[in-house]
């Protein structure tokens, strides 16, 4: 009996060759509109029940008004939004060189609203700025990620992989430990999903409004109990980077709908 | 504010045809404190209406259980074209309005 498990060991090892321990191999990824109930499915599905798409209309309305010292509004520079900005939030955070490190696409909304409009910035997570970024991840909507494929973006990729792998906080865990190794199981009477980021910015029905990833990431961090990362800290940045990375070539979603 | 309407273009005569609608609003309790200990002031929509070439078909009354964004399905008869008109009323003067048209065959 002992060979044939060795066989079976054996033939184990030579079928999973790249893929490190809990690694989801890409053909078995699945969004988190696969984990959800088929109620909230349906509520994403039809964009007249979609919350989320209360936000994308008023972000719309907030593309064509004129703000700031600099009296431009968004459709000043970028024009139509359904063409100039068809896939553009599939490949953020991407790599701004003034920075020299990558930036989110509500960090991007926040430099242009700055450097361009010279308007009063929008607070994280405040109305307006996920507006904006709704309707501009909407137009996204069915186009394959491609975030993180910038060879500039590599190190961050890596420090966002790090920083997914880490364990953290007084229980002790890494983002791992559940979305590669344990999901579809249950937390509490939740589903643990794959953390596949394809919907940001999310309706979530727990928060009764639209949030960001990285509202979602400080989340899962206090409830590990760590100590998040601040609103636009380098390090979520790197973790968003690195989930989107992970995603890539999945469809976007924006705005979709979580329990 | 921002309102979702869903209401069937086209409808035979005598169809029973399903109106959706969907409208922005946060639905504060009222019954919430902040970090500090001061009670949130209630900010609810309390009352909505539905009608149908100046007929009220539908209305309902709103109650802070009632999640933000509030979605109401109801079902009408087609009975002629027109234009169904759709209010919410709620707390510190709120009011909004939308307005969909049918064409009854």
């Amino acid at each position: 009996m002992i060979w044939w498990r060795a066989i079976a060991v054996a033939a184990l090892v030579a079928t999973t060759p790249a893929l490190l321990a809990g690694e989801i191999p890409p053909d078995a990824r699945r969004s988190g509109y696969s984990f959800v109930s088929p109620d909230t499915r349906a509520m994403q599905d039809d964009d007249t029940s979609n919350p989320g798409m209360l936000f994308v209309l008023d972000g719309e309305a907030l593309w064509g008004k004129k703000v700031g010292s600099a009296d431009k509004a968004c459709a000043d520079c970028h024009g139509d939004a359904r063409s100039s900005m068809k896939g553009v939030a599939a490949r953020y955070p991407a790599f701004e060189k003034a920075l020299g490190r990558p930036i989110t696409l509500d960090q991007r909304i926040k430099l242009c609203r700055a450097n361009h409009q010279q308007a009063s910035p929008l607070p994280y997570e405040s109305r307006d700025i996920l507006a904006l970024s709704a309707f501009v991840a909407h137009q996204s909507r069915g186009f394959p990620i491609t975030a993180g494929d910038d060879p500039q973006l590599s190190a961050f990729v890596a420090q966002g992989r790090s920083l997914f792998m880490q364990r953290e906080g007084q229980l002790n865990l890494a983002c791992t430990n559940c979305h590669d190794d344990n999901f579809d199981k249950h937390l509490a009477g939740s589903p643990i999903t794959q953390a596949q980021p394809t919907g940001y910015p999310i309706y979530r029905l727990e928060w009764q409004t639209l949030g960001s990833l990285e509202r979602r990431l400080r989340s899962c961090m206090t409830g590990v109990r760590a100590q998040a990362y601040d609103y636009g800290a380098p390090e979520l940045v790197a973790l968003e980077l690195y989930l989107m990375s992970r995603a890539r070539g999945m469809p976007m979603e924006t705005p979709a709908v979580r329990p | 504010m921002a309102a979702l309407i869903n209401v069937p273009s086209k409808a035979k005569r005598g169809d029973i045809i399903e109106i959706r609608t969907l409208t922005s609003h946060i639905m504060e309790t009222g019954f919430r404190h902040t970090m500090d200990g001061a009670l949130v002031p209630r900010d609810i929509i309390t009352s909505f209406t539905c009608s149908y070439n100046g007929t009220e078909i539908f209305r309902a009354d709103l109650f802070p259980a009632i999640a933000a964004n509030p979605y109401l399905s109801f079902f009408t008869i087609a009975r002629e074209s027109g234009k169904l008109e759709f209010e919410w009323i709620g707390d510190n003067g709120y009011a909004s309005t939308a307005s969909a048209s049918i064409t009854v065959e």
